[in-house]
């Protein structure tokens, strides 16, 4: 909060100066996050290894927002206008996959789905 | 609590005309520069919430799409380097770094240290659009663009121009370099005449755009000699592709032909793909019929393309179906699906980088004018809110389009 910002200002300034060995470590356990979500990639059972590559990410995503981007000094209502729009991004797309299995019919309908209809465009390629 | 907060700064409210910097504080704001500040950083933060929605879309594009095909991108991402990505996320996430390090240097009045940090974001900035630069054109020699134009074949043309034949690169890559090349001399040159002139001001900052632009061949170089150590030769990451590509088809067929290390026995020598030209005239999903009528051509690996056709639609009914094994069929036609939301995300990406350099360029110019003060910093922090936006951003997008399993 902007109150703590207060207490390491020598003067009335307005900022946070967030400390260096921070910023250094905060940037090597991103370093450390990003090998390990390399390293790890394609090492785990099928439905695991997307959300364990997701879980690394996530965690980077919370250091870099949290330090790099002084979340953890900043005023609540900043945090909660910004986190507010990752609910609507998972409204979306939690709507949108959930919506998905109501249109499989149209998919699998589709004239794909059906013997080859006479086009005869394919002579164009190359 | 922002209330709050702004009416707690009154009492120092006075002390601004003290200070040589009041021109920056606007006069709508009672609440002084904490005020104005504040209500900026409300604004930056507005504006990235409207980014990630932004971005939303095509995140929803990604996994609606993965989620009904999953197939597709097991066989799409193999044509990703996951090092090359890796590298351009460490050269991101340093340029967080020291935007972070910036911002904290204008909070403490460094403005020498402010123009040094952003600079080296800058370069960053321009290195990872190097390193993109590489694999879009890599990319687009090997015929691997959006699923109307897919168009996959081995190995890459010989280049036309004389700077290709000469470097022996892309041509591709030869058209993206063209306007970071005028800019480099434009941005040499005017650095050169402001020193003639002597305008120390505009001789650094110019001086520092072209360096900025030498970060982008810097990604080049360094892209380049990576696919170079890579692959030992002309080709590069996507080399690697058709291996497992045929190592897929072989299976189906007469069993494991090839180890993913570059030896390949190249069953299908026929380019598979060469009649997806035609596709942007029609509808993407009727396609498919002529593409399984060609795929007949392929060899036996492509015998039962036809049935396959119309086992697709049950690929909706059954997703278990789908992780029975490669189609090949479907290789064909549709992992350029992938390539069209791949393009489409990094594209859109890109573009923040180059809006984020503008944007770095601005704070570069004021930083040398020295204009940050304890009390007047915003621009700093909310232009390096903005990059760590386009960093989250690219942490995400990274394991979704790279590390695909």
């Amino acid at each position: 909060m902007a109150d703590n910002a207060h207490d390491h200002d020598h003067e009335h300034g307005i900022g946070h100066p967030a400390p260096v060995k921070l910023l250094l470590g905060v940037f090597f356990a991103l370093i450390v996050l990003t090998i390990l979500t390399v390293v790890t990639a394609g090492q785990f059972p099928k439905p695991f290894g997307l959300w364990i590559a997701m879980a690394f990410a996530t965690a980077k995503a919370a250091l870099v927002m949290l330090f790099f981007m002084h979340m953890f000094w900043d005023k609540p209502f900043n945090i909660l206008a910004f986190m507010s729009s990752l609910l609507f991004v998972a409204l979306f797309i939690g709507m949108t996959l959930m919506d998905s299995s109501h249109y499989k019919v149209d998919q699998d309908s589709f004239p794909r789905g059906e013997d080859p209809v006479p086009v005869t465009t394919t002579d164009s390629g190359g | 609590m922002a209330v709050a907060d702004t009416h707690s700064t009154d009492d120092h409210h006075d002390d601004h005309h003290h200070h040589d910097h009041g021109e920056f504080i606007a006069h709508h704001f009672d609440g002084g520069a904490e005020q104005q500040f504040d209500s900026g950083k409300l604004g930056i933060w507005l504006f990235l919430v409207t980014e990630v929605l932004f971005f939303s879309g095509l995140f929803v594009a990604y996994v609606l799409y993965r989620s009904l095909h999953p197939e597709i991108f097991e066989q799409a991402h193999v044509f990703l380097d996951k090092w090359l990505g890796g590298l351009n996320t460490v050269v991101l996430l340093f340029s967080s770094l020291t935007m972070a390090w910036a911002v904290r240097c204008s909070q403490l009045e460094r403005n020498k240290a402010v123009s040094f940090f952003v600079l080296i974001t800058m370069i960053c900035a321009a290195m990872f659009l190097g390193v993109k630069a590489i694999e879009y054109s890599h990319k687009w020699d090997m015929g691997i663009l959006v699923r109307s134009a897919f168009d996959f074949h081995e190995g890459h043309p010989e280049p036309q121009t004389a700077i290709g034949q000469s470097l022996h690169i892309s041509d591709y890559l030869v058209y993206l370099s063209v306007i970071p090349t005028i800019l480099l001399v434009g941005f040499a040159v005017a650095s050169v005449a402001f020193k003639v002139m002597g305008n120390q001001h505009q001789y650094a900052f110019w001086g520092c755009m072209a360096i900025t632009v030498g970060g982008y061949f810097l990604g080049v170089v360094g892209g380049h000699i990576y696919m170079d150590v890579t692959d030992g030769g002309v080709g590069g990451h996507a080399q690697n592709a058709p291996v497992v590509l045929y190592a897929q088809e072989a299976e189906q067929d007469d069993g494991p032909v090839t180890a993913p290390d570059g030896t390949v026995p190249h069953e299908s020598p026929e380019p598979p793909a060469a009649e997806e030209g035609d596709d942007a005239e029609a509808g993407d999903e009727d396609e498919g019929h002529e593409d399984d009528g060609h795929s007949h051509e392929e060899g036996d690996a492509h015998s039962h393309a036809g049935d396959e056709s119309h086992a697709e639609g049950d690929h909706a009914h059954d997703e278990s179906h789908v992780h029975h094994g490669p189609d090949p069929t479907k290789f064909h036609r549709d992992v350029g699906v992938f390539f069209s939301i791949y393009y489409c995300m990094t594209g859109l990406h890109a573009i923040h980088i180059i809006a984020g350099i503008i944007a770095l360029a601005w704070i570069l110019w004021r930083s040398l004018l020295g204009h940050w003060r304890k009390d007047y910093f915003g621009p700093v922090e909310y232009v390096g809110l903005y990059w760590h936006l386009v960093d989250l951003i690219w942490i995400f997008l990274f394991p979704m389009l790279y590390l695909i399993d």
